[in-house]
């Protein structure tokens, strides 16, 4: 099963009229990851017995029967969840993620997990125990990351929708380069119960698709409070499909200027095109500033990778999880189970969150960093209290190559300096295709304030529609 | 602010992690152009900013401290995870160390 020419309701249709049923459509999809995976290495795990929940209602529940991809730092019962690393490559959870739980009380498939950068912490995939993935588009690019693995698995149409999760620019980044839609959600909207923790003021889960609906539908399914996760709003969550369909006449667009002038040729071409298109509809597009756009980086990398530090101390190599053989004592167990198992990206964090909370450094590094994230969150509350979205480009390249910045941390740390600050300040943001350079997808960023996807979701379906970005085929595929 | 060596091999003993000397090399370099990059962060006025470290709409929550069963299956799937283990526990090392040969 190939799904690059399918959806949400077209899968539900053929599903409940019985063209398929959906014991083959599992059987068919995982046939096809296996088959086209040689090329992508986009799955840690493929469930060769996947099997649909039973009594599926396809009137009640748009997922039913429908394999939806799962990111490999999200817990599932009894199907191996590594987080693409070698400490926790034998790791069998024993409970479900919550979002887990609600995919399954919606009746979706589930075909296995995906690749990604080790513990969510990169931007190309590359950092995975597993080896590399490979985009869709050309294989010899990197599919950006950290999930990379779900975005070339939708993007190369091996699933129709994938849970991912975003720290920093994890699920937009990997989308605008492979051509798909991908949206991190609120902080606080979707459950973090069962997600492998990096930066927990920061992490987010979220949803990856070729088209929009069907990650408002996804999202439909997995948002809402959960008693095991206390920083989930209560508030109610809207049906997200309500919002597509719609005009932007009169939406208020803001264009922050920074962001514009972090792209030049062909790319800004790309991103000015898509704002155009808006403006030519109705919608009142007014240049803004994010003046600390430049600081978001250091700010970012100081607080995740503290943050970071703190969460990765439970790996000890005790009671689960990689432990080194011939230790001498209990203290060497730790040090060398850690070493042996964390990858060179994981270590570097660890160390770099180590010295910014040590003595002596935490006033000068975390605090200052702390104190930055609250300016650059009244940025945001300044241009929201004026405008409807915020949109720019989610990254200042298309995909680079597999192993050209992998070598350099503070190069590949300064890709995600358009994406960070949504997740600093905790508002929705998505990428949406916005055409090709150089052969390669490029997104357009949508942002909004927090608790409105609905204007995010309105603002990328209308772009959606008129470039038609969806009827392009990755180019990378091909034999 | 200068990242030395020994500031990494300090650090490496807070974090539980060694490397090897050539490790600790790339490191010490990696680690000053990182944080000589953070160091920017003094560059902005912070005077009377308040520390924002959470983003979310909710005061402490409160629940009830009630037992729940996981949902797996039994006891042994719980030490199907444990790396070595003995008579049905957790098998670690000496903790308190009478000499080193022990």
């Amino acid at each position: 099963m190939n799904y690059l020419n399918e959806t949400i309701d077209s899968l539900n249709k053929k599903l409940a009229s019985g063209e398929i049923s959906a014991d083959q459509l599992a059987k068919d999809t995982v046939e096809n990851i296996k088959d086209t995976d040689k090329k992508l290495n986009a799955w840690i795990t493929v469930e060769d017995d996947a099997k649909p929940a039973e009594n599926l209602d396809f009137s009640k529940n748009k997922l039913a029967g429908i394999p939806i991809g799962i990111k490999d730092n999200i817990v599932t019962n009894g199907v191996k969840t590594t987080a693409a690393s070698h400490i926790l490559d034998n790791f069998m959870p024993m409970y479900d993620a919550t979002v887990i739980s609600k995919l399954k009380a919606a009746q979706a498939t589930f075909v296995g997990k995906t690749n990604m950068d080790e513990f969510a912490m990169g931007s190309s995939t590359e950092h995975s125990y597993f080896g590399a993935t490979h985009n869709p588009w050309n294989l010899d690019k990197v599919p950006g990351g950290s999930s990379g693995g779900s975005a070339a698995a939708v993007a190369g149409g091996q699933v129709v929708a994938a849970l991912g999760s975003d720290t920093g620019g994890s699920i937009r980044q990997p989308s605008a380069f492979n051509g798909i839609f991908g949206i991190k959600p609120t902080y606080g909207r979707v459950s973090r119960w069962g997600l492998i923790a990096f930066s927990s003021s920061l992490d987010q889960i979220g949803v990856m698709s070729k088209r929009v609906k069907d990650s408002a539908e996804v999202l439909n399914v997995i948002a809402g409070a959960d008693e095991h996760d206390s920083t989930v709003s209560t508030r109610e969550v809207p049906d997200f499909t309500k919002f597509l369909g719609q005009d932007v006449e009169g939406l208020r667009v803001a264009v922050p200027k920074e962001y514009m002038e972090a792209v030049d040729g062909d790319m800004r071409e790309a991103i000015q095109k898509q704002i155009d298109l808006l403006k030519e509809n109705g919608a009142v597009i007014n240049e803004v500033s994010l003046p600390h756009t430049k600081y978001v980086v250091p700010t970012y990398y100081i607080i995740a990778s503290s943050e970071a530090s703190s969460n990765l101390q439970r790996y000890d190599g005790i009671r689960y999880g990689y432990r080194a053989k011939d230790t001498k004592n209990l203290l060497d167990v730790y040090v060398k189970s850690r070493s042996e198992g964390f990858g060179t990206e994981v270590k570097r964090r660890i160390m770099l969150g180590s010295f910014a909370l040590s003595a002596g450094s935490y006033d000068k590094f975390f605090r200052q960093a702390a104190k930055v994230r609250t300016l650059i969150c009244n940025d945001f509350d300044k241009i929201f209290a004026e405008n409807d979205v915020i949109v720019g480009p989610v990254t200042t390249t298309p995909a680079f190559g597999i192993g050209e910045e992998i070598s350099d941390p503070v190069k590949m740390y300064n890709n995600d300096i358009l994406t960070i600050s949504a997740n600093l300040a905790g508002i929705p943001a998505a990428s949406v295709p916005a055409g090709l350079v150089d052969g390669m997808p490029v997104g357009l960023q949508i942002m909004a304030k927090r608790f409105d996807e609905g204007n995010v979701f309105k603002t990328a379906d209308f772009i959606e529609r008129n470039n038609k970005f969806y009827e392009k085929t990755p180019t990378g595929m091909e034999d | 602010m200068e990242i030395t060596e020994d500031t990494v091999k300090h650090v490496a003993t807070l974090s539980r992690l060694e490397f090897s000397d050539d490790e600790i090399g790339k490191f010490t370099e990696q680690m000053g152009s990182i944080i000589n990059m953070a160091s920017q962060l003094q560059e902005v006025d912070t005077e009377g900013v308040e520390e924002t470290v959470q983003v979310v709409d909710r005061d402490t929550v409160f629940r009830e401290d009630k037992p729940e069963h996981w949902q797996g299956e039994d006891r042994e799937t719980l030490m199907e995870n444990v790396p070595e283990k003995a008579n049905g526990f957790i098998k670690v090392p000496v903790i308190i160390e009478k000499d080193d040969n022990e």
